[in-house]
């Protein structure tokens, strides 16, 4: 370590002058950053607006929906979901090196980051409130099963949990099982199927 | 460092507030402080990893009463007063202690770029000391710095799972100690090793591990 930093919030009371409306704290430090010159308010809506429409979990299902209906992508997707991922042009913040992990009958897979919360934007949006929650970053590596059961999802005692902790700049796409009787389907009605949860692996479909 | 953030396997958290379709945002303010740390001009050592230690400094009982948007509020709050952009009076007070600054060298809508972090893999010359399949012990870092080896994988043994090319040491990196690329790999721990006997026999857990966390056990 070559530091430097670490005194200067070493004090419980730094953050205790600030507006304590949390509303209130984020206006003021916006207008500062504004009145500085550190921020232009159009690129701020510009961030918002992209995230808001471009970014969701739409993109993460139409490439479930592709290894669903393509055995060529879906081999490529389980071999190297980084490029797969990329021929769709779905690369983008906080998803850059990508792993795809397939639920079948005998394994099921669910995915964490316990240190923070990091998640696949690119491809699944922001994540939900659930995800960043102190319960679920303490006990879904210790206690998978009673999560699991918690979000309906039952598990036979054979069947392996895969719990994937995403401690590096690694995203882990959860590709869930094809829900029976959807063989006539095409790729983008089978797309619609594809919950955000299910690509968590907190859902089955 | 052995902060409140390292929250796995802690005991006494209840039920997962788990919700089917829940949006990403629960209040107004929310998309701003996104967009806001998104957006802003970067403090000159700006990083990821010198991000998500900013989040790791925040008092433990601050961080456990704060909501996630938040925690991302006190983050920014804190990076930008490290780089002297910002004071705390300032924020207090809700008025800048300079004159107004021309806005043209904030970073225009058109210059956000989604890589902008990027590359986190790098091509490094040493060769692996790893192969997929090799039994491993982890580390057990003591530091007040950044690490990203949680302790409930701490001293565990494991087998080499994936191996990721090199990719930017967060220990290094977000103390201004350079990227020093190493050696990435995803490490698989059987439940039973990482939570005792009681735990499923079939069960494993996988987490990513940098090279200088690891010890070959063959």
């Amino acid at each position: 370590m070559t530091d430097d930093h670490s005194a200067s919030f070493d004090q419980h009371d730094e953050f205790a002058h600030l507006p304590s409306d949390p509303a209130l704290r984020a206006k003021t430090l916006e207008s500062l950053l504004v009145d500085k010159g550190l921020l232009k308010q159009e690129t701020l809506d510009a961030v918002i607006e992209r995230f808001e429409t471009e970014v969701g979990p739409h993109n993460g299902a139409r490439v479930v929906a592709r290894a669903w209906t393509d055995p060529d992508y879906h081999r490529r997707l389980l071999d190297n979901a980084t490029q797969a991922v990329d021929e769709m042009g779905l690369l983008g913040q906080q998803a850059t090196d990508i792993v795809a992990v397939e639920n079948s009958e005998s394994v099921h897979n669910i995915v964490v980051c316990t240190l923070c919360s990091c998640y696949p934007w690119s491809l699944l949006g922001l994540p939900p409130a659930w995800y960043k929650s102190y319960p679920y970053r303490a006990r879904v590596v210790r206690e998978p099963r009673a999560v699991l059961s918690e979000f309906g999802v039952e598990l036979n005692d054979s069947t392996e949990v895969r719990v994937w902790d995403s401690t590096a700049e690694v995203r882990y796409l959860v590709i869930p099982q094809r829900p029976a009787g959807t063989d006539a389907l095409t790729e983008d009605k089978l797309a619609e199927l594809v919950t955000r949860d299910s690509m968590i692996g907190a859902a089955k479909l | 460092m052995d902060g409140i953030h390292d929250m796995g396997g802690t005991h006494g958290f209840g039920p997962v507030p788990y919700t089917e379709n829940d949006p990403p945002y629960h209040d107004d303010w929310e998309p701003r402080v996104f967009g806001m740390v998104i957006a802003a001009t970067l403090p000159e050592r700006m990083n990821l990893d010198y991000s998500r230690h900013s989040l790791e400094r925040i008092p433990p009982d601050v961080y456990l009463s704060s909501s996630y948007f938040e925690r991302w509020m006190y983050g920014a709050i804190m990076r930008q007063v490290e780089a002297g952009q910002l004071t705390m009076e300032e924020l207090a007070t809700g008025r800048s202690n300079q004159a107004p600054a021309p806005s043209n060298e904030a970073v225009p809508p058109e210059a956000i770029d989604p890589y902008r972090f990027a590359p986190f893999r790098q091509e490094i010359e040493a060769q692996p000391n790893f192969n997929v399949g090799d039994t491993v012990l982890t580390g057990n870092p003591q530091t007040s710095g950044h690490t990203r080896l949680p302790r409930y994988a701490r001293n565990k043994h494991g087998v080499i799972h994936l191996h990721h090319g090199a990719h930017v040491l967060p220990d290094t990196n977000a103390h201004g100690g350079g990227d020093c690329p190493t050696h990435l790999y995803t490490v698989k721990f059987s439940a039973q090793e990482l939570w005792g006997p009681d735990a499923s026999p079939v069960d494993h857990m996988f987490v990513d591990v940098w090279e200088c966390h690891l010890e070959s056990t063959r």
